[in-house]
């Protein structure tokens, strides 16, 4: 699905999306009437340069003052009303999008943006049932979902167009919104606050499923890593375990779990890697480790040296990591 | 005249040069192998010899930043906290003879990679040595060690001021 408020496939994206429709096409019929009326006084027979001003020899007529005022003054009453009108629409259309309480039956995802990707986390009241994961939203079709921003370090800006408008995620402050998705898809989302030298890339992608869908891959989610299948995985895991990709990163049922980068439990089922940079595939995988400056420069991903012999086992383990 | 001094002033602007950024750890900082000092070459009381290599982060203000965030990442603050010290000793010093194994650069670059007995974890291996340079230009700009025009005006913590008065071991204050 293309990344666009044009394809609208959830309720309030609907609305921005209507609204999007009225004001362009109100505002382009306006603009195409002032532009055609100003060619059109060009087009008109002109006084040459050389002949005397208009203003210094004629004076014009009361009939001709009283038509002047006519047309200035309805000019002008439609323009208030036009404005008026469309602050109306646009109010009223931000009050229903916005609102501060999220529906009933809402699940609860908190989302946190940091340099430079997105921490995703699913609310719950039993502990057990909190789910952590990065840069990719699972949702069910159908059912409102609450998204609690917050930020760890500058501000930032959730913004999935196909499903709800940008809401701004400010460090220390929980900020809410809601949204829905009325079809089954993969929608793709974008930081929309500049956030430093890779605002660019900082994406993130909404997957819309069935419900029953959406429960298996969350049941699937809250199971900690599965164990290396094979010597190579084994050996790669070790690898991982032994070296600085600790330091960062959590695989829960590891000894890995540290909360400064994103959670790679279930990293192999993930669409993407480096926050929506690349596919998720090895031969990225292995470009991602190898040289993370070349791919996102400025990014907090370490270098860490990892040698050629290493590599393989490494990122075989990862992509294991189902 | 006056124009002629007025070309001079403006011809030292190209001598101005924008700091680079470099994001890229190069070849020559993580070709240094973190084993700089033999442990029996060290002295408790900074009486430590130092060795001949330079710290390729001096005086860089992006290392400097990176340096920070890191010493917060991997908790050294959970230790040090932020230059105070607390569990581990304090890392913002007014005498340079406080630092138990010395204070250059290529000093608190063995002591993060190695350890230190009493606590100091070895880093080695895990922190990456480009890393570890960053924070150890950050751990020197506490004790206002680095060029001012590399650290931050403000600090966001703790920060030393030049009249500080730091009592000695004996308790009596430095003058």
């Amino acid at each position: 699905m293309r990344q666009s408020m044009w394809h609208a496939s959830g309720l309030n994206a609907e609305h921005i999306h209507q609204l999007g429709v009225v004001f362009g096409l109100l505002l382009s019929t306006i603009f195409l009437i002032v532009v055609g009326v100003a060619l059109l006084s060009v087009r008109r027979r002109h006084r040459g340069f050389d002949q005397e001003r208009l203003e210094g020899s004629h004076e014009p007529s009361a009939r001709t003052e009283a038509r002047l005022r006519w047309i200035v003054g309805v000019a002008t009453g439609v323009t208030i009303l036009i404005l008026f009108g469309l602050t109306i629409v646009s109010v009223s259309v931000g009050k229903v999008i916005s609102a501060s309480v999220a529906p009933a039956g809402s699940l609860f995802v908190d989302v946190t943006g940091t340099q430079w990707w997105w921490k995703i986390r699913y609310a719950s009241d039993d502990p057990s049932r909190i789910l952590q994961t990065a840069n990719e939203i699972h949702i069910p079709v159908g059912r409102p979902v609450a998204i609690r921003g917050n930020a760890d370090d500058v501000i930032h800006s959730f913004w999935v167009p196909n499903l709800q408008g940008k809401r701004d995620l400010i460090p220390g402050r929980t900020t809410l919104e809601w949204l829905q998705a009325d079809k089954p898809g993969e929608y793709r989302g974008q930081c929309a606050e500049f956030c430093g030298l890779q605002h660019a890339h900082m994406a993130f992608w909404v997957i819309a499923e069935p419900p029953d869908r959406f429960k298996a891959w969350f049941e699937q989610q809250l199971q900690p890593a599965v164990e290396p299948s094979d010597e190579d995985q084994r050996r790669g895991k070790e690898i991982f375990l032994k070296s600085g990709c600790v330091l960062c990163h959590a695989i829960r049922g590891t000894d890995a779990g540290a909360q400064i980068g994103p959670d790679l439990t279930h990293f192999g089922s993930r669409k993407t890697i480096a926050a929506g940079t690349l596919w998720n595939t090895k031969g990225n995988l292995a470009g991602w480790i190898a040289d993370p400056q070349n791919i996102k420069p400025g990014t907090h991903m370490a270098t860490v040296p990892i040698g050629s012999a290493e590599m393989q086992p490494l990122i075989d383990y990862l992509e294991s990591l189902k | 005249m006056r124009y002629v001094a007025i070309g001079c002033c403006l011809l030292t602007l190209i001598a101005c040069k924008r700091e680079t950024r470099e994001v890229r750890p190069s070849p020559a900082v993580s070709g240094i192998l973190g084993d700089m000092g033999a442990e029996s070459a060290l002295y408790p009381g900074g009486a430590t010899n130092h060795l001949n290599v330079r710290n390729p982060y001096e005086g860089n203000a992006y290392a400097l930043s990176e340096g920070q965030r890191l010493f917060d990442w991997y908790n050294c603050s959970g230790c040090h906290a932020h230059g105070g010290g607390g569990i581990g000793p304090p890392l913002i010093k007014q005498d340079q003879r406080d630092w138990i194994y010395g204070g250059e650069p290529s000093n608190i670059f063995d002591t993060i990679v190695k350890g230190r007995p009493n606590g100091m974890p070895t880093w080695g291996g895990k922190i990456p040595e480009y890393q570890v340079w960053q924070i150890v230009t950050y751990v020197r700009s506490l004790s206002n060690l680095e060029p001012k025009a590399a650290t931050p005006a403000r600090a966001d913590t703790l920060e030393q001021k030049s009249e500080t008065i730091i009592t000695k071991k004996d308790g009596a204050p430095h003058q």
